[in-house]
């Protein structure tokens, strides 16, 4: 199993922390994104997730290379599932291992705000009511000021 | 020459099709291949300032000049996680 993947089966957490190298880590993070019941007061039957695929995967590794110059020490594996979810079920699965949890929390932080600027993956929104494409940001790698605030909450 | 354009998401559901051809003259940029979509599809134009593009599944500009045979991605604003 890849350290970064796009995927439409089922996220398995255990099996994706297995993969990381845990050799002098006291600490592993993981981060699960759910998919949930409720958003900007909609209720949500289900999501069913897109993804420009090569260039999600390229994102995902852009993510784990800048979190390694961040904190060489840390090991992280970034998997994201498209296509129809149901409500709880995991979307995103990040696991950062790491010597000491700071980094590994810091770590997993800065992913999943990462990937919410810069990954071409999109949520389209089944609710009580009809449907929606969810917008976010506007995804630029080379935005300096988007990762600087990705750090910035990382390290809160 | 000929670029293939793939469209995500509300721009794919607004031209009706995730990936279609279009010709374009030689030197032409991929701001060019977007104003030839806006033509046939007016609605895309509300996206003028908030999409993002990638050439051959890489992240490009709208200056970037594209070449015969190219992917030329247009990326509405992200919403993974």
């Amino acid at each position: 199993m890849p350290l970064t993947a796009i995927t439409t089966a089922p996220l398995d957490q255990d099996a994706i922390v297995r993969e990381l190298d845990t050799t002098g880590s006291g600490a592993v993070a993981v981060f699960l994104g759910l998919v949930r019941d409720h958003n900007k007061g909609r209720k949500v039957l289900f999501l069913d997730y897109e993804a420009y695929e090569p260039l999600a995967l390229r994102g995902l590794d852009l993510i784990a290379t800048e979190a390694r110059e961040k904190w060489p020490a840390v090991r992280l594996a970034i998997h994201h599932r498209i296509g129809r979810m149901d409500i709880g079920e995991a979307s995103v699965v990040i696991a950062a291992a790491s010597p000491h949890r700071a980094d590994a929390f810091a770590a997993s932080r800065y992913a999943i705000e990462r990937i919410k600027q810069i990954v071409p993956i999109w949520k389209h929104e089944y609710f009580d009511g009809g449907d929606v494409w969810i917008e976010g940001a506007t995804a630029d790698p080379d935005n300096a000021e988007a990762r600087e605030e990705a750090l910035r909450i990382a390290c809160a | 020459m000929r670029v293939t354009v793939r469209l995500f998401a509300r721009l794919r559901d607004i031209a009706g099709t995730g990936e279609l051809t279009r010709d374009a003259p030689a030197g032409a940029n991929v701001g060019a291949v977007w104003s030839s979509l806006v033509a046939d599809f007016p609605e895309l134009s509300a996206y003028e300032k908030s999409i993002s593009c990638a050439v051959n599944a890489d992240y490009s500009r709208f200056t970037a000049t594209v070449a015969d045979g190219d992917e030329v991605a247009f990326l509405p604003p992200v919403s993974g996680g």
